[in-house]
């Protein structure tokens, strides 16, 4: 009686010369492309996975043809997304008080005399209009200040991929690390860390930002490492750490520490490859909560940056049209892409969360 | 008489039970009480008793996952005994060549990220024993040895890929990659099905022959101890309560806990009647125990001077064979 399993057809079986012969790291990138292969066939069986990476690809794509297009066909001085301006004209016909049907093309009586006192009803006149609907020129139309609005949100999407990343790798190096720091080395290590995860997560988010941006002059990249520190000790690091835990108690721990590994073999080689999966799952809701962050802080206009979703919105609601559907391009848009890019990463997230929870799948 | 390959002396581990934060625990759990035992090159010596007895914890000791909280661990290296309790770091590293230790869930035991050839060839990859072309070359050698032929087709497998007896052969090449003296095997089989786990004795009994190692061969199983040890010694809570010659202590055992091990092993015969058990109770707890002999509870033999003296200690009764036991002594 045997267990050897014996290779059903030795002759597709590569020799030991040809494993030998093949270098190393030969067969670790082949093994690393069959597990990014493997892994992307179960990702493929999630639509809600497709469907945020589709939304994900499109922002891309959003953010990366607006400097071309600034520099073919959109004229700087007009579309430049800060800078830019543009007095879009329209005639508008003159009808008495209270009798405009249709604002777009008409204006009453009272406030066409404000501009010129001999206008008369029937009258034609040349107005400026800020801000312009979306028409062919400018297809999202332009904000308070003449600026045009697909260009802003097309520019506001680098800056809050950049943001939204960066956040996100940051949080999840200082929780992976402080994770499986704590969990193998335990004792006072583990409760230090622990103790300030607690203390983080105990004091609410938004608040310390808007503290700190009383005293620091907050550029994108400062708050995208503030955010990512906050969420690295807080309680990222906690859910890691338990998933660090969970890990450091196997034989094979005890296993490499027999072979002769140190500390940080143990921690590096062991432990960290099998929390990773999951610092990955937690780097993309960690993408969501940076943007939410982000919009909510330059909504409430403390973030000095020149663009953004949250500053499309917050121009919107200074000049008092937050809320008027006749002015929807002013906050639908950006409104629009924080929800869409936000959700995307954690629909991704969610995906992800199912192969590697397999308790997740329905199956 | 040959110098032993590895030397246990009053061996002892304690747990401390807290019971409180600032007090100084008072209760402790005696996992290892003062065992001692010596292991020849080339020899096994099965280590046998109930769950919670302290052999998986005297097992770690001696590779030292655990340390010791009392007693000495004398390991051989070229005529040399190495203090396993207080080795310096060019100790370890010398230590680490000479002890290896096979692990009860293959399932477990090896990290599911990692390939095949990372996890055998992990002690010399640490150790920074030989190039990886080297390494390749000792690793596919190995997996012959073990039986996972052919190599390069396992080589750079996953474990997942593998069952449960194709990875227990794998933790034996881990084992036995660079080529210990002294391999500590925490019941390796106990999880396998029964075909393959005496595939695996016996694959194990063949290498420890060619590689010239000794097991400690930790078991609950007194046929599979019987199968791959040279000797045998029984705990009970914490205690050595009988060691010796397999064939003899099988033969004649002499403490009431053995003999009661031994009625407990299934017989293959279907007519025949098993004498009843003469022991009663469950295992008790080994915490702050009673001096007495730590079978008092239990023992059906038990006499005033069990009672009046402390554990008694283990004593020859002639061929090698040791028991602790008042009464067994006085009826040899």
């Amino acid at each position: 009686m045997t267990d050897r399993l014996v290779d059903p057809d030795p002759s597709a079986a590569p020799n030991m010369a040809d494993v030998v012969a093949e270098p190393l790291w030969q067969v670790r990138l082949r093994l690393f492309w069959q597990g990014l292969r493997s892994g992307w066939s179960s990702f493929a069986e999630s639509r809600i996975g497709l469907v945020g990476l589709g939304v994900i690809v499109l922002f891309g794509i959003m953010a990366m043809i607006q400097p071309i297009l600034i520099g073919t066909v959109w004229e700087p001085a007009i579309y430049d997304p800060v800078l830019g301006y543009d007095a879009v004209v329209v005639e508008k016909t003159i009808v008495p008080d209270n009798e405009v049907t249709d604002p777009a093309t008409q204006i009453d009586l009272f406030s066409a005399r404000l501009l010129d006192p001999l206008l008369q009803v029937g009258d034609t006149l040349v107005v400026t209009v800020q801000p312009a609907p979306p028409s062919r020129q400018h297809l999202l139309g332009t904000d308070p200040l003449g600026r045009d609005v697909l260009s802003q949100l097309m520019f506001s999407t680098r800056a809050a991929f950049m943001l939204g990343i960066v956040a996100a790798l940051v949080t999840v190096f200082i929780a992976t690390t402080v994770g499986a720091v704590s969990a193998f080395f335990g004792g006072a290590v583990d409760t230090l860390f622990m103790r300030l995860a607690d203390l983080i997560i105990l004091v609410p988010f938004l608040p310390i930002l808007i503290v700190l941006s009383a005293l620091i002059d907050f550029q994108l990249f400062h708050l995208a490492l503030l955010i990512g520190v906050l969420g690295g000790f807080g309680g990222t690091a906690i859910i890691l750490k338990s998933q660090a835990l969970s890990v450091s108690v196997k034989p094979f721990i005890d296993a490499a520490r027999i072979a002769g590994g140190g500390h940080l073999h143990v921690i590096f080689r062991h432990i960290i490859p099998n929390v990773l999966p999951l610092s990955f799952l937690y780097m993309m809701f960690s993408v969501t909560d940076a943007i939410s962050a982000e919009a909510t802080l330059s909504f409430l206009g403390l973030l000095n940056i020149d663009m953004s979703w949250g500053i499309m919105i917050h121009q919107a609601w200074d000049q008092g049209y937050l809320l008027d559907p006749n002015r929807w391009w002013l906050m639908v848009p950006a409104g629009m892409s924080v929800t869409l890019l936000a959700g995307s990463f954690f629909l991704v997230g969610r995906a992800m969360d199912e192969i590697i929870n397999p308790r997740l799948r329905r199956r | 008489m040959t110098q032993p390959l590895v030397k246990v002396e009053g061996l002892r581990k304690l747990y401390p039970l807290h019971k409180g934060v600032f007090r100084k625990p008072t209760e402790y759990i005696h996992a290892v009480d003062d065992v001692s035992f010596e292991i020849a090159p080339g020899e096994s010596l099965g280590l046998v008793g109930e769950s919670g007895c302290g052999k998986t914890t005297t097992g770690r000791m001696l590779v030292r996952l655990t340390g010791a909280s009392d007693g000495q661990i004398l390991l051989q290296d070229d005529g040399s005994m190495i203090d396993v309790a207080h080795v310096d770091r060019d100790g370890m590293k010398r230590f680490r060549r000479r002890v290896q230790m096979i692990f009860q869930d293959p399932y477990e035991s090896m990290n599911p990220r990692r390939t095949i050839f990372d996890t055998i060839s992990e002690p010399l990859q640490v150790q920074g024993i030989g190039t990886v072309a080297e390494r390749e070359e000792r690793v596919a050698e190995l997996l012959e040895m073990v039986g996972l032929i052919p190599a390069p087709t396992f080589m750079f497998r996953f474990p997942h890929q593998l069952s449960g007896g194709q990875r227990q052969r794998v933790a034996i090449a881990r084992a036995l990659v660079i080529d210990p003296s002294f391999i500590v095997a925490d019941e390796p089989t106990s999880m396998l099905d029964v075909g393959i786990s005496i595939s695996i004795m016996e694959l194990m009994l063949n290498l420890a022959e060619e590689f010239d190692v000794s097991y400690l061969y930790i078991t609950h199983d007194l046929a599979v101890a019987r199968y791959m040890c040279d000797r045998i010694a029984v705990m009970y809570l914490g205690k050595i309560v009988e060691i010796g010659p397999t064939e003899e202590l099988l033969a004649n055992p002499r403490h009431p806990y053995t003999r009661a091990l031994l009625s407990a092993v299934p017989v293959p015969d279907p007519s025949s009647v098993r004498p009843a058990v003469e022991i009663e109770g469950g295992i008790a707890k080994a915490v702050n125990p009673p001096p007495q002999c730590r079978f008092i509870g239990r023992c059906p033999w038990v006499q005033d001077i069990c009672r009046r003296r402390g554990h008694p200690p283990l004593e020859d009764t002639g061929n090698d064979h040791l028991v602790s036991c008042y009464v067994a002594k006085e009826s040899v």
